[in-house]
């Protein structure tokens, strides 16, 4: 029954119930609550209010988006209207749940709740503000919708960086604090929690006017003068990047460093991976076994409990390395004609066994059973021992460096086109003379070697290792880091280990619905973004065709120049 | 001097003989079709060839060395290559990428060769993606170099694949009906460019075509398999007036009409 006259309605009440019904989720899942207290804009807006708020933002936003253009009154109403359901799906969830004890199945149905729903006034007001307020947020949606491209991305992108500035306040205070008087002039923007008021505002015009400005000049124009200047301007790059992440750990502090390790280590196991699941195309749901088995043998080997006559760090780290390339063999051998879901279920299964053994009473006396292994060696350079996490950020930086390297190598290499073949089309790989054994062999035990390597030095920096820090949901961890960066992407693994292992360290509160996140980012990102946040750029390798013509030009000329000095 | 020897190749599948007792023999640098019915077994030769099946009974020999039950891989080395009859590129790779994938068994940096990139690798590479873009231009994709395989139209993924069969230097080509799908200029296009392959690269090419007016145009030597047996040999002027190709085409009863008009020419 599509009357005309209904029609335009019907897509904002789907919108709107869905957003409503998205926000009732976060809202019930304790989302919402467990945020209140963590303020953007110190006593006015808290993150509890924009996890409820943002998906009717979101959803208006998308909405307007995808219809037709539409009158400009058109857009209001419809925003509004998007808002008003929204709105009224949450104000639902209130009424309910101070009428019917919700709270036998859904535990956050609480007062707690419903104040924040309400904005602490009482239920019939409270009700109308929180209705209004999603209205607010349509017409906000319809706002960015109809108002130029350029205040737009202004506004757009001073709101984001108000929502993220006021997140991490901890970090921005602890990292200026050692600033001198800069650090006085950035704590004048803060509050406890999140920003003043004041300061969210000027930051705001700030960064949007800045913003808007840049957005109005004109693109620059290349010249070809400054072709010429493009390497060094690469390199500097390069240069900076890298004296800042030298100069990281100090600048940080602890906490953050330990941060920063948890980050690293992911990226070093994710580079690992991505060769053997984004490269080759081997599903490894096992990956952990690796891990454990690296960390194991730095155990066993300097442990002063388990070995009489215990190596240091550097000794065994050779050892864990030849460990784990046996091992990525022993592993891969058996499953050279499996693929795809029989692989992954038989790599898990092989990831279960190396953690059961490791788990086992029977080798409790080599491996020490659920006790696990203390005592292990830190590294050391000299006499200077490695052990704080500050110091360990170097260590993980240079395996991560080194690790990066040889995965870039060898992906724009005949080894890596190899891989790449053998994932396009393995029967066809092999006829083109590609040795699908040796090939398959060289992605476990490469990957095996990365992760191994992450797990020797997260067993120098615990200075133990125990059977269940070698679970499971590590190699899913490495596995969704690898997805949300983009598969075969290197540089996506980085922002998807920042993204997957460093948020939820920076917002503590998440860590509770670290899975549920996962789960929803996972899904978003198949529908929205397959390819991941950083996709794998290709090599181009002929980008004018008047550059290959010149070439052929030359190799002509070279060739019949070549043919006359013959004569 | 032949190429390709095979001799009483037999391959069963449970109860059905795809092939019983071919005997075949492709002289070098020829342009050889095989044609037949569908499910007469010409592309279960081809696997046969390639090494994909094992013969029950029977020896291939290629370039007198015998390839009988040679994995893939190692048949490739042996200078044979061929192309599939729907297109199996490696989509996700750029048309450069799939070409030096072929050049595979001619490459010898080995690992720590690319890890640190030394002289000779660079040189290799240098000169192998030079090779590819020569063969793109060669096939006339030209400039097309990186796109994404998938992205190219059909006709240029036929070339495509051929190109990266070119590209490990076979002495024999195999081709599984290079024009299906095509329209007539199309075909005709590629009619030409299959002669201009064999007489520039000097190979020998053994192909499956359906098409009696390429086959036709094309072939040097014809032979024609029916339910796995190998009923005719010869010409294309042999094979139009054979009566047991006529027979296996069109039916029973035809051959002795179609013999006597010789309406075919």
């Amino acid at each position: 029954m599509d009357s005309p006259s209904s029609s335009p309605w019907k897509q904002p009440l789907q919108a709107g119930v869905i957003a409503g019904a998205v926000s009732v989720l976060l809202s019930l899942v304790g989302m919402v609550a467990t945020f209140k207290d963590r303020f953007i804009i110190s006593g006015v807006f808290s993150m509890g209010q924009v996890i409820f708020l943002a998906p009717i933002l979101l959803m208006a936003y998308s909405l307007l988006r995808r219809t037709a253009p539409q009158s400009r009154q058109q857009v209001i109403l419809s925003g509004l209207f998007t808002g008003l359901v929204g709105g009224v799906v949450l104000a639902a969830l209130v009424v309910i749940g101070k009428n019917v004890d919700l709270q036998a199945m859904f535990v956050n149905s609480s007062p707690i709740l419903h104040n924040i729903l309400t904005f602490n006034q009482p239920l019939v007001p409270g009700l109308l503000i929180l209705i209004a307020i999603c209205m607010v947020m349509g017409v906000l949606a319809s706002g960015i919708v109809l108002l130029p491209q350029r205040v737009a991305t202004a506004i757009i992108q001073g709101v984001s960086w108000i929502l993220l500035i006021g997140l991490m306040r901890d970090l921005i205070i602890t990292v200026t604090s050692r600033w001198g008087p800069l650090a006085g002039l950035v704590r004048l923007f803060f509050a406890n929690s999140g920003l003043k008021p004041l300061g969210a505002i000027l930051l705001f015009a700030l960064i949007a006017g800045l913003n808007y400005w840049r957005s109005g000049r004109p693109a620059p124009v290349v010249k070809p003068a400054q072709t010429k200047e493009r390497p060094l301007i690469y390199y500097a790059k390069w240069i900076g990047l890298g004296v800042l992440l030298l100069l990281l750990p100090p600048i940080l502090g602890i906490f953050f460093s330990d941060i920063l390790d948890t980050v690293f280590m992911y990226i070093l196991m994710g580079i690992g991976l991505n060769i053997v699941v984004g490269f080759a195309g081997l599903l490894d749901l096992g990956y952990v076994a690796f891990f454990a088995i690296g960390a194991y043998t730095m155990g066993v080997l300097t442990s002063p409990e388990l070995n009489a006559d215990p190596m240091t760090y550097w000794q065994a780290l050779p050892f864990a390395m030849i460990a784990c390339v046996v091992s990525g063999m022993i592993l891969g051998l058996p499953v050279l004609k499996m693929r795809g879901d029989y692989l992954a279920i038989v790599t898990l299964g092989f990831g279960e066994i190396v953690r059961l053994l490791a788990l086992s009473d029977w080798l409790r006396p080599w491996f020490g059973g659920s006790q696990g292994i203390q005592l292990i060696a830190q590294p050391t350079i000299g006499n200077f021992v490695l052990n704080t996490q500050q110091e360990l950020y170097y260590l993980f930086l240079l395996g991560v460096g080194i690790v990066a390297f040889i995965a870039w190598r060898l992906r724009d290499s005949r080894m890596g086109r190899t891989w790449m073949a053998l994932r396009e089309d393995e029967d066809v790989a092999i006829a083109m003379g590609i040795n699908h054994v040796a090939t398959k062999l060289m992605a476990f035990a490469t990957g095996a070697l990365f992760s191994g390597i992450a797990g020797t030095i997260f067993a120098a920096k615990l200075q133990s290792v125990y059977p269940h820090s070698m679970n499971f949901l590590v190699s899913i961890n490495v596995l969704s880091l690898i997805i949300i960066g983009g598969m075969g992407s290197i540089p996506g693994v980085f922002v998807g280990s920042l993204v997957l292992m460093g948020s939820p360290e920076l917002l503590r509160e998440f860590a509770e619905y670290r899975y549920l996140v996962y789960g929803a980012l996972l899904v978003v990102m198949m529908l929205t973004r397959p390819e991941g946040l950083w996709p794998d750029a290709r090599r181009r390798l002929e980008l004018h065709e008047e550059e290959l013509e010149k070439e052929a030009q030359e190799l002509a000329d070279a060739e019949s120049a070549a043919t006359e000095t013959t004569k | 001097m032949s190429i390709l020897v095979a001799k009483g190749v037999t391959k069963r599948f449970g109860g059905l003989d795809a092939l019983s007792k071919i005997e075949l023999d492709v002289k070098e640098k020829a342009i050889h079709s095989i044609i037949g019915p569908n499910g007469a077994g010409k592309t279960t030769f081809f696997n046969c060839v390639t090494g994909f099946y094992t013969p029950e009974e029977g020896t291939i020999l290629v370039d007198g060395k015998n390839v009988t039950g040679l994995s893939p891989d190692r048949v490739t080395h042996l200078g044979v290559s061929r192309t599939y009859q729907n297109i199996r590129l490696f989509k996700n790779m750029t048309s450069v990428e799939n070409i030096l994938v072929g050049m595979h068994p001619h490459l010898k940096s080995g690992l720590i060769g690319s890890i640190i990139r030394d002289r000779r690798t660079r040189e290799e590479e240098k000169a192998s993606i030079e090779e590819a873009k020569r063969l793109l231009q060669f096939v006339g994709l030209r400039g097309k170099g990186d796109m994404m395989a998938m992205n190219l139209p059909y006709g240029a993924q036929r070339r495509l694949e051929i190109a990266r069969a070119l590209a490990s230097r076979p002495k024999l080509l195999l081709l599984d009906e290079p024009t299906a799908g095509m329209n007539p200029s199309e075909t005709q296009e590629m009619v030409h460019f299959i002669r201009r392959l064999r007489d520039e690269f000097e190979i020998t090419i053994l192909l499956i075509e359906h098409q009696m007016r390429v086959v036709m145009s094309i072939s040097e030597k014809i032979t024609v398999l029916d339910f796995g047996e190998k009923i005719a040999e010869g010409t294309p002027v042999e094979i139009q007036n054979d009566p047991h190709v006529i027979e296996a085409y069109l039916g029973r009863g035809a051959a002795s009409g179609l013999g006597q008009a010789k309406t075919v020419a």
